[in-house]
């Protein structure tokens, strides 16, 4: 249906908006490359949504520049961009019909009636609302007003889709098929997503690349797995899972990472050198690390006991604190966690070289 | 939401003077019109008969669906561009719109027919001006005629066609206006395709109540149409105190009421009660 070379190429040089004396975004610079699936992630507040309303040109800028395919597109208005848009809440036009509001598109760029009927049929089709032509939004559930408005704003083959939070109003299971529906349009049209939320997950499970941002700044772009396993920042850290920090001294760079003290044992990091000197954060996720009778020499490891334990089905979350009083979570085997809690007394913390990384010491 | 049955209770308690005031007022004497419309002057059908008939009283009916028609087609559309105003505007042009709106809530009618008869006469004001720049040389006949009329009426009624209209206009999400935009449209054809047609309820409670609220007017095409563009109540008033025909008289009042009655029946087969306001 639609050539991946008509996926647009977005550049954003130096965004910034504010509304009076409230900073909205800040000097946001960020390429969207040609086709990729990019999520905007954040809190409600934290600039996401007022960078996608300046990309679909229903906010205009304060400073900076916008650029589509190497042209400048700042001033131009949204009904001349080209991009479709899916809303929260759907904004499905309540007096039309599923097949008038994803013709409606069509209607404006005056397609020819043959051409509106091929193409609507064909979109009807591939969203999977066949048998639902005639009927009004209020006569759909959620999934299937979701899957008009998702029809609708491809319709017309934009160079770039922009999604507003489109699955909030929508439950569980339903989230879930929706998500894997929207990969596979993704796919399909080669047309350039740029998707807002503010569920970690969702993010994680869709985008080629995750773009996290707080108080309207920009703090990291990158792969799922890069954002995840290499945060550069603590925010960024703690919002896309839980995470363990403990105050790491004496950093120094080593061969192919670092090495420092945690709780007077000498610890080492693999594939993250260290750029912050002296004291630093070590931050580990709980599912990489392990309990152990006791950590061989060399290995890393720090001592803790166990105080409580969840639950959680495939595996049980367990709390520690260990003997300088920082609390870690691991989440480890069901009987590793009895084990550990039947003891009642000191076990091993370890977890492997590359596994842990560094964040600069206090504040962010 | 559905209340509990005392809380029903307490809605019929409350709406019970009103109820009874209108029973009293309203209800009570026109029954006694009803009455009078199968007595006067003698027993039977003969009132309706008349009304059959009567080339005059029919002509006034046409007369006043006519001037009724034409003012709610200008009344609902002058208002809609208000309201629009009104309801969507900026901050100091909202102000404006709600002055225009509220003010002549203020002036009477009577006040307000006459201000139009110093505007619309032959030396009023509009003529004067018109015939002094050499425009026409004669007067036109803007007063004492359907004309006069309508302006009239269309002035009074504006106010009221604004409110079922904005609110419809606030009830309506504003992100599906964006997303019109944002797929395409410019802000005429999202206005056309889109606005005018989510806010078709509000049209058609505004034009209801204008439609409506026309026939039974007195005053205003009394002065303004000085006796010549004669409408339905006026006629019943000449029926009932200058005839004296006060079966006819009664009888044109029943039909006007019956006629009126079915005209809110279908009004709220369209719009919920809550909408109009």
């Amino acid at each position: 249906m639609q050539q991946p070379g008509r996926a647009a190429e977005i550049k954003a040089i130096g965004i910034g908006k504010s509304f009076g004396s409230f900073r909205a975004l800040d000097e946001l610079t960020l390429d969207i490359g040609r086709g990729e699936f990019l999520t905007l992630l954040g809190p409600s507040g934290s600039g996401k949504t007022t960078f996608l309303m300046i990309l679909a040109g229903f906010v205009q800028p304060s400073d900076g520049r916008l650029f589509s395919d190497g042209v400048d597109i700042t001033e131009r208005p949204a009904e001349q961009r080209a991009a479709g848009m899916v809303f929260q809440g759907y904004a499905l036009f309540p007096h039309m019909s599923v097949e008038a509001n994803i013709a409606f598109p069509l209607r404006v760029r005056k397609k020819s009636a043959t051409e509106i009927k091929r193409r609507v049929g064909e979109m009807i089709e591939r969203v999977g609302l066949k048998g639902h032509e005639k009927k009004l939004p209020a006569q759909l559930s959620g999934g299937q007003q979701q899957r008009v408005a998702l029809a609708r704003a491809l319709v017309f083959e934009p160079g770039v889709l922009l999604l507003d939070e489109p699955f909030s109003a929508l439950d569980k299971s339903l989230r879930g098929q929706m998500q894997a529906e929207m990969k596979r349009l993704h796919q399909e049209t080669g047309t350039t997503f740029v998707f807002v939320t503010h569920d970690q997950s969702e993010a994680l499970a869709l985008s080629s690349r995750v773009a996290i941002f707080n108080h309207g700044k920009l703090l990291q772009v990158g792969a799922p797995d890069e954002v995840y396993d290499r945060p550069t920042n603590r925010f960024v850290a703690e919002f896309l899972g839980e995470i363990n920090m403990l105050p790491l001294k004496g950093v120094r760079n080593a061969d192919n990472g670092a090495t420092g003290l945690c709780e007077d044992r000498a610890v080492s990091l693999r594939g993250n050198a260290a750029t912050v000197g002296g004291n630093a954060i070590l931050a580990i996720r709980p599912e990489h690390m392990s309990i152990a009778r006791e950590a061989a020499v060399g290995e890393n490891g720090i001592a803790a006991t166990a105080i409580a334990s969840t639950y959680l089905g495939a595996a049980t979350r367990l709390d520690l604190t260990t003997r300088k009083g920082a609390k870690v979570t691991v989440s480890v085997p069901n009987e590793v966690a009895a084990a550990a809690l039947s003891k009642g007394n000191s076990v091993w913390l370890t977890w492997p070289a590359e596994k842990g990384f560094l964040l600069p010491d206090g504040g962010q | 939401m559905r209340g509990t049955r005392s809380d029903r209770t307490g809605a019929a308690l409350l709406m019970a003077p009103l109820l009874l005031f209108l029973a009293l007022a309203y209800a009570w004497p026109f029954l006694g019109v009803v009455k009078w419309s199968f007595t006067l002057p003698t027993p039977g059908l003969g009132q309706y008969g008349a009304l059959a008939t009567d080339s005059l009283v029919q002509s006034v009916f046409i007369r006043t669906l006519r001037i009724a028609a034409i003012v709610t087609i200008v009344s609902v559309a002058a208002a809609y561009a208000i309201t629009v105003v009104w309801v969507r505007g900026t901050p100091a042009q909202r102000l404006i719109a709600e002055f225009c709106i509220l003010v002549p809530f203020w002036i009477s009618v009577l006040t307000r027919a006459f201000g139009w008869v110093a505007l619309l006469s032959n030396r009023g004001l509009i003529n004067t001006w018109l015939q002094s720049i050499g425009f026409i040389s004669e007067p036109l006949a803007l007063v004492r005629n359907e004309f006069g009329v309508i302006v009239g009426m269309t002035h009074f009624l504006i106010p009221f066609a604004v409110f079922p209209l904005a609110s419809s206009m606030r009830s309506l999400d504003d992100r599906v206006l964006l997303a019109a935009r944002g797929l395409g449209s410019s802000r005429m054809r999202t206005f056309w395709s889109i606005f005018v047609p989510m806010t078709r309820s509000g049209i058609i409670g505004s034009a209801m109540i204008v439609f409506v609220f026309s026939l039974g007017f007195f005053v205003t095409p009394a002065i303004l149409g000085g006796g010549r563009s004669v409408m339905i109540a006026e006629l019943i008033y000449l029926r009932i105190f200058q005839s004296p025909d006060w079966g006819l008289g009664a009888a044109i009042s029943v039909v006007l009421v019956l006629f009126v009655g079915a005209l809110m029946a279908l009004l709220f087969r369209y719009v919920r009660p809550k909408q109009l306001i």
